[in-house]
């Protein structure tokens, strides 16, 4: 990855942190980090750039009464990342969640408290998670299709898997991804919001027809499915097609995610976006031309809708976005992709894939 | 037809209004009050106990007081028969002459102080001869007086009754005694039917609020039970004597003008003003009457009721100076919280005593003293302790002045919580004295202040002034509870700082213990210094604080249903 940081440094720059609060304590001054705000307010996109990018914004996290408890929680939380890297291990968050049970009255009452501060440390170390050696519980990803993926066996051994051999099941995309290689003839990537319609793709060899590689993200894409994607497009060249629901959380949640980051992880979006990639469904627009019965908008829809119009630098930017945001309010309605086995099962692939991929004026940016 | 019915008609009435005449005549105020005496104070037995004695205190201590004497009063009280006690009431007082003694103790409506305009305990001159009265009533003896008003002259004595019918004293025995114990005083000794309890509304009670409002005074009290408490004074200064003052022309009525008018001596309306009431110069009077469209050199006792009236509302429109107020003796705030600390284990006292107000141009002064948390429990309306012309006000507290005003006070914007309508539940307890030339009670037995609204205000203020210092306190408790709490939290995770450092730092100098006392440092320099607010009451008695507490003693039988009838007084 570029720009990656050994774990050397990585123990430095904690170690120099450490030692500038020691200094400050015998002192008798009182110590504080500064930590990058990690939100939506923080981060500006930039077309070139093609990902949001932080604008600086910090939080100073200085010890007093009411900080003292995650002030020291900031601090044990660097100092088992230290003991990680040293001995080459990992802990997923849950785990680190369950170490701090050692650490008396300082331990997290819930898990999301200890993401927290290792998000914290993450950003104050301008680093990937992986880097500090815990990662996420979540799998990456599913991929099926014209790819060989290149890994190594527990000897260092390359290890070529054949993602075209799975059947009607899929490779799983691993929680760190940097050491993998590709080898592939596919045209694009084609990557799929719901497991339910890669199921679909996958057992009529969609991949196959098209000449593609399909990844199923579940959702909203965790960090290994973005950064394996990015990887294989910018390693191949390809171009990455997007396909979710048509509703805010398919293109704000999931799509935007993907291409360009998120605020919570801005620190990091530059090698976990895929600016490469295109939404080509399903649009406002195509509720329409293809007369997908739908649901009506519910109240969280109408108020992401109104948030990312106001707030959403990538949404601010995009003309095409906001129009799309606007033409889903005024419908008040919102479409799943499976819609389309309205007009029968196959249609997607029959009809409405083709369709799209063939033109680009029903893509959004 | 009909004029027949009419004239028989109205030769029924006439004869029947004959009838009615012969059962007409005039109504004996002596009569008046026996039939009546639950208007002053004796409508039970337990009440009527503690009302005799009160009406005997309170007459002596106004007496020392007008003679500049520390007073000693000794009570007793024995059991004579079931449900019959004899009261004795002996004072250091200046003594009655002989002349006066009868009209004193066996007259109703007698006395010296309903005429003044000088703050005293006894205003009417109705309560020790209403009690001679009740003692005659209920055992049929007479009251027996001694009085002694030099240390050369002999003591006299007598038995007196009441005639009920006519209102006069019924001299039964005198003689000449020998006192030599006494340089000069008064005791009365009457025989009644009463009940005796302790608790809230007891003789102990009333003697023990006494003590706490006139700490010059000595009181040894012997109970039923042959059990002596002595209430010593805590205090050699006597209170300053009340001065005595005219009425003030804003308090001043119709009827009282023309009486006023009609008997003055003063030749000139101006004369009159400037001679009979307090405030008015030769100005003001000659204002009020060009108010009221007259001349000042009219004579005053050929003033017409109608002109009478234009005076009223000219006195109105005038701009008169309050009156004096240094006729009032209030306890003052030092004394009142003095007396209250010995009876209230509390955390947090305050006092306050208000300048002088008027009300229907009577002077008066609002005190108020408060006492809060310790002992006293949380869950509970606060304790109200009424005080008038520093007399215990032990009844009919809801129709009081003071609770109207208690109620109408926003205890919630003080930190406690409070009902609508409702007393505060706090741990508190609340001194209200009122100091006036005349308390206005809602009635003869003088257990409840009228609604003056001007009383009503001067409540609410002082209790606001402490209910200010009060809030100040319990938000510094909460502070500090709350500082502690941050503290012990601090404390809690300086030693996590210190090992993740070490951990970090990875360096085999590092000094543990240096980081540690440096961030206690840190962190505490920047709190400051913790107040001590430990309760810390030297002056608390805790054996005189529970003098008038009701006894945790098995009840016999029958006196249940006595007791909740008792409970109903109030």
């Amino acid at each position: 990855m570029a720009g990656e940081k050994s774990g050397k440094d990585i123990i430095k720059q904690m170690q120099d942190i450490a030692v500038k609060i020691y200094n400050t304590i015998l002192k008798k001054e009182n110590p504080s980090v500064n930590i990058p705000l990690r939100s939506l307010n923080n981060v500006k996109y930039d077309e070139k750039e093609g990902y949001f990018e932080l604008i600086g914004k910090e939080k100073e996290r200085t010890l007093t009464a009411s900080t003292a408890k995650t002030f020291a929680q900031t601090l044990r939380m660097m100092a088992m990342s230290k003991d990680l890297i040293k001995s080459d291990d990992i802990a997923t968050k849950r785990e680190a969640y369950y170490i701090s049970k050692n650490w008396g009255d300082a331990k997290f009452l819930e898990q999301p408290e200890s993401d927290n501060v290792m998000d914290d440390i993450e950003a104050m170390l301008m680093t990937n998670r992986e880097q500090i050696g815990f990662v996420p519980e979540e799998k990456g990803g599913a991929v099926a299709g014209q790819l060989v993926v290149i890994d190594k066996d527990e000897n260092g051994k390359e290890l070529k898997i054949d993602c075209t051999k799975f059947g009607s099941g899929a490779y799983s995309v691993p929680v760190s991804v940097e050491h993998l290689r590709f080898e592939t003839k596919a045209e694009f990537i084609l990557a799929i919001e719901t497991a339910g319609m890669f199921q679909r793709l996958v057992k009529h060899n969609y991949w196959k027809k098209a000449n593609c590689i399909l990844v199923s993200m579940g959702g909203v894409p965790t960090r290994a499915c973005r950064r394996f994607i990015r990887r294989l497009a910018d390693d191949k060249k390809l171009p990455v097609y997007v396909f979710t629901d048509g509703d805010p959380y398919g293109f704000f949640s999931i799509y935007r995610t993907l291409k360009v980051g998120s605020g919570n992880a801005a620190h990091i979006n530059e090698y976990f976006c895929v600016p490469q990639a295109k939404f080509i469904g399903i649009t406002p627009q195509d509720i329409i031309d293809y007369k997908l019965p739908t649901h009506p908008l519910k109240e969280v829809d109408k108020k992401k809708i109104k948030d990312v119009i106001k707030n959403d630098p990538f949404c601010i930017h995009s003309k095409e976005w906001q129009k799309a945001l606007k033409q889903l309010a005024d419908m008040g309605k919102r479409a799943e992709q499976q819609a389309l086995a309205q007009h029968g099962l196959n249609f997607v692939i029959s009809d409405y894939l083709p369709q799209k991929l063939k033109n680009q004026k029903t893509w959004l940016p | 037809m009909a004029q027949t019915t009419l004239g028989e008609n109205t030769e029924d009435n006439k004869i029947k209004a004959v009838e009615l005449a012969k059962a007409q005549r005039e109504i004996g105020v002596a009569e008046f009050f026996a039939k009546n005496r639950h208007l002053l104070g004796f409508d039970n037995k337990r009440k009527a106990l503690l009302t005799t004695i009160k009406e005997a205190v309170d007459n002596s201590l106004d007496a020392c007081e007008e003679a500049e004497i520390l007073p000693e009063i000794q009570v007793e009280i024995i059991e004579i028969a079931d449900e019959k006690f004899r009261i004795i009431i002996e004072d250091n007082g200046p003594g009655i002459v002989k002349k006066q003694i009868p009209k004193i103790f066996a007259k109703l409506l007698y006395g010296s102080k309903f005429h003044q305009r000088r703050q005293s305990r006894g205003q009417q001159g109705i309560g020790i001869s209403a009690a001679v009265m009740y003692a005659q009533l209920t055992t049929g003896k007479p009251a027996k007086i001694l009085s002694k008003i030099a240390k050369d002259r002999p003591a006299t004595y007598m038995e007196l009754m009441l005639d009920t019918k006519t209102n006069n004293p019924l001299i039964k025995a005198e003689e000449e005694k020998d006192w030599p114990e006494k340089e000069h005083g008064t005791r009365i000794e009457m025989d009644i039917e009463g009940s005796y309890q302790k608790g809230d509304q007891s003789v102990d009670q009333y003697l023990k609020e006494t003590a706490i409002v006139n700490p010059h005074t000595t009181i040894i009290y012997t109970n039923p039970k042959a059990e002596q408490i002595i209430f010593p004074r805590a205090t050699e200064v006597k209170p300053r004597k009340a001065q005595e003052i005219k009425l003030h022309p804003y308090g001043v009525e119709l009827g009282i003008l023309l009486d006023m008018m009609h008997a003055t001596e003063t030749r000139t309306l101006q004369a009159f003003f400037t001679t009979e009431f307090s405030r008015v110069g030769p100005n003001t009077a000659k204002e009020i009457c060009s108010n009221a469209a007259i001349l000042p050199n009219m004579k005053p006792n050929e003033v017409s009721r109608e002109t009478a009236e234009k005076i009223i509302a000219a006195i109105k429109k005038t701009k008169i100076i309050a009156p004096p107020t240094d006729c009032i003796v209030p306890i003052g705030e030092e004394l009142l919280e003095k007396g209250l600390k010995k009876e209230v284990n509390a955390e947090f006292y305050a006092a306050c005593s208000r300048p002088a107000s008027v009300y229907r141009g009577n002077p008066f002064v609002i005190e108020c003293a408060i006492a809060y948390g310790g002992d006293q429990p949380a869950e509970e309306p606060m304790t109200v302790l009424r005080f008038a012309n520093k007399v215990p006000l032990l009844f009919q507290q809801g129709a009081c002045a003071v609770t109207k005003s208690l109620i109408g006070t926003n205890w919630r914007s003080y930190g406690l919580s409070q009902s609508t309508g409702a007393l505060p539940m706090a741990p508190i307890t609340i001194v209200i004295h009122i100091a006036s030339v005349w308390v206005p009670f809602t009635s003869e037995s003088k257990e409840a202040i009228a609604h003056y609204p001007e009383i009503i205000k001067e409540v609410k203020l002082a209790v606001q002034e402490c209910g200010r210092k009060l809030s100040s306190y319990i938000y510094k408790k909460k502070r500090i509870g709350e500082e502690l709490k941050k503290r012990g939290y601090i404390e809690k995770y300086i030693p996590h700082i210190a090992e993740a450092l070490k951990e970090l730092v990875d360096n085999k100098d590092y000094q543990t213990e240096n980081v540690e006392t440096s961030l206690k440092e840190i962190l505490e320099r920047k709190r400051g210094e913790i107040e001590d607010i430990e309760a810390d009451n030297q002056e608390f008695d805790e054996s005189f604080a529970n003098i008038g507490k009701k006894e945790k003693k098995p009840k016999k039988e029958g006196e249940e249903a006595e007791e909740s009838t008792d409970e109903d007084t109030d």
